[in-house]
């Protein structure tokens, strides 16, 4: 659905982004990991057309570039890390911006079709029931189910999550989680997130790209790219060790 | 179970939003007749009622009222405050789309410094007597619009790359910066082309005095051609209040979008100055209150800023006319007065908000 073939960003004489190149297929929930600073929000934004880059996104064999930005909200769509609302908005009408793409007309309204798709995003991420709060009282964990309930409003076919469970409570990482692999199993969808957690990215992705100073460390399956060697190398320290360590601790439970 | 709850929420919100209406349009016209009828020759309600309806719809005898009384209703009073609300209005509603457009509560054409730029723009027109053939004002007027514009431009610019978050701090230092910058040449050019200090006063305190129908029918079409477009970009606005970025992974075209809302506001405030000089704050305080009254959502909040706005400058003017009778107080030491108490009220609540 989504090809990407040697992208590269610099900013000055830096490389953020360099010679980045894979395929996002049907179905694929593809996880982009690396440490801090590997360049996986500037890859992101790159692929959006937010930042001048080098090379092709190809969406559906088309160069990003053709669509419109009305056309290519409705096909992707972009939950990013930080949000930080300065009015006080309701939970509702952030929401209800997820629509805008399929709004015609100057005075367009929301309409039945629209005003469904709202509710079924809130309750999906389960804020329904503070749906008329304001986003300026919400706890980070809200906000950012309130963006991903505008996401989901939204109807794109592929998501692009930018550590889509950095603020949430383990119940929320979960419940997400679940609904994506619900979501992606339908036709014609597929998600890329860039996951912080090891455990997550085992658990839910299918596919992987390890990233380390811009550069593709390696890309493949889940289990070939996470392995032990691979993740030495681009954290600098043991994680499978430390996993096991960590984990060691469940078992005398 | 669900249905009736969700009627009554909807049903209630539209009561609000109507009653909010109602005591709007209540104030609008409540101002507007006290702003008519009181000054250094003050009118009854009843008197200024029917010389008004008189003149406008042609009805109803004023036979009893004396001819230069009426003179100075129609051709006096009424202009000035009608000028005082278009004007009051437009500042307000390009406030409202700048603080949306930059996600940023306290942008205002005088923060930013560009109600500064347009008068600058005003008094070189004037000084170099630059002009259209056969249009009178046309080189005020564009040269203000023009400037506007400019400043506009050269701050965002300015502010964006020294800080690409477009911070409140950052922006408000370069808005007064470049304010200080424009009002001192703006001063300088008016000394230096003999004029007096009242025409000073007038560049960067703004007034309202003298102002007949020839402004009124100046500011008239530039303020429908500009407002109306504004008014029906409230969707974006909203998407914009949330971040930029966010906007446009939403769908606006924002970089379109910018464009147009920078160069409607720009026209807005660039006919404002020209018509009645630097008039600080207002796009500052009425959107403020406004949203507290509406909620942030602009398709709420455009159109009452515009109607308060325009509310809030006729009582204004009124004051600045009326306290130091017959002397008359630039209306920009009123306004800014007003403005600079909520700006330190918003600016401290926020930043002690932050931590």
């Amino acid at each position: 659905m989504l090809e990407v073939d040697s992208l590269s960003v610099k900013i000055g004489e830096r490389k953020i982004v360099d010679n980045v190149s894979f395929v996002l297929k049907e179905h694929d929930i593809l996880i982009v990991m690396g440490p801090n600073g590997a360049g996986k929000t500037t890859l992101f934004k790159a692929i959006m057309g937010i930042i001048p880059h080098e090379g092709k996104a190809l969406l559906d064999k088309s160069d990003i570039k053709t669509f419109s930005t009305r056309e290519l909200a409705k096909k992707i769509g972009v939950l990013t890390q930080k949000h930080q609302p300065r009015f006080a908005h309701s939970v509702y009408d952030v929401v209800s911006l997820g629509r805008y793409a399929y709004q015609k007309g100057l005075f367009a309204s929301l309409d039945k079709n629209d005003k469904k798709k709202i509710d079924d995003a809130l309750k999906l991420t389960g804020i329904y029931d503070i749906k008329n709060q304001s986003v300026l009282t919400l706890s980070g964990g809200e906000l950012q189910r309130t963006f991903l309930a505008q996401l989901f409003a939204q109807e794109p076919k592929i998501l692009i999550l930018d550590e889509p469970t950095n603020h949430l409570d383990l119940q929320y990482q979960i419940a997400i989680f679940d609904i994506i692999r619900e979501w992606v199993k339908q036709d014609n969808r597929a998600v890329m997130a860039a996951v912080h957690d090891i455990n997550t990215a085992y658990s839910y992705g299918n596919r992987a790209i390890l990233m380390n100073e811009g550069k593709v460390h390696v890309q493949g399956s889940v289990e070939q790219v996470l392995d032990r060697e691979h993740l030495k190398a681009v954290y600098k320290v043991d994680v499978v060790d430390w996993m096991q360590s960590l984990l060691r601790y469940w078992d005398l439970q | 179970m669900i249905k009736p709850a969700l009627i009554n929420k909807n049903s209630g919100k539209h009561g609000a939003t109507a009653l909010t209406g109602v005591i709007g349009a209540l104030l609008f016209f409540t101002t507007f007749f006290f702003a008519i009828s009181v000054g250094s020759v003050g009118f009854s309600f009843s008197d200024t009622l029917r010389v008004l309806s008189n003149y406008l719809l042609g009805v109803g005898d004023t036979s009893d009222i004396p001819e230069n009384l009426i003179t100075i209703i129609i051709n006096v009073r009424l202009p000035r405050v009608i000028l005082a609300a278009l004007v009051g209005a437009a500042l307000s509603l390009s406030g409202a789309a700048m603080q949306g457009l930059l996600k940023n509560p306290l942008a205002d054409g005088s923060t930013l410094g560009i109600t500064s730029g347009g008068a600058l723009g005003a008094v070189i027109s004037i000084a170099t007597g630059f002009n259209l053939p056969f249009f009178p004002n046309s080189g005020l007027i564009l040269m203000s619009i023009l400037f506007s514009f400019l400043s506009l431009l050269l701050i965002l610019t300015l502010t964006y790359k020294i800080d690409y978050n477009l911070s409140n701090q950052t922006i408000i230092l370069t808005g007064v910066i470049f304010s200080m910058l424009a009002s001192s040449i703006t001063s300088l050019i008016v000394s230096l082309s003999g004029n007096n200090l009242k025409q000073v006063v007038f560049w960067t305190m703004g007034s309202f005095s003298g102002r007949g129908w020839s402004h009124v029918a100046l500011m008239m079409p530039f303020f429908l051609i500009t407002a109306t477009p504004l008014l029906c970009l409230s969707r974006e606005l909203d998407a914009f209040s949330l971040g930029e970025e966010q906007a446009k992974y939403i769908g606006v075209s924002t970089k379109r979008v910018k464009l147009i809302i920078l160069i409607l506001v720009s026209v807005l405030i660039g006919v404002s100055v020209a018509v009645s000089g630097t008039i600080g704050f207002v796009g500052l305080v009425i959107p403020h209150i406004t949203r507290f009254i509406t909620g942030p959502n602009h398709k709420k909040l455009l159109p009452f800023s515009v109607l308060f706005g325009a509310s809030f400058l006729m009582a204004t003017d009124l004051l600045s006319r009326t306290v130091l009778s017959p002397a008359e107080l630039p209306i920009g030491v009123v306004t800014s007065l007003i403005g600079a108490l909520l700006f330190i009220y918003i600016f401290y609540s926020k930043t002690r908000a932050k931590g």
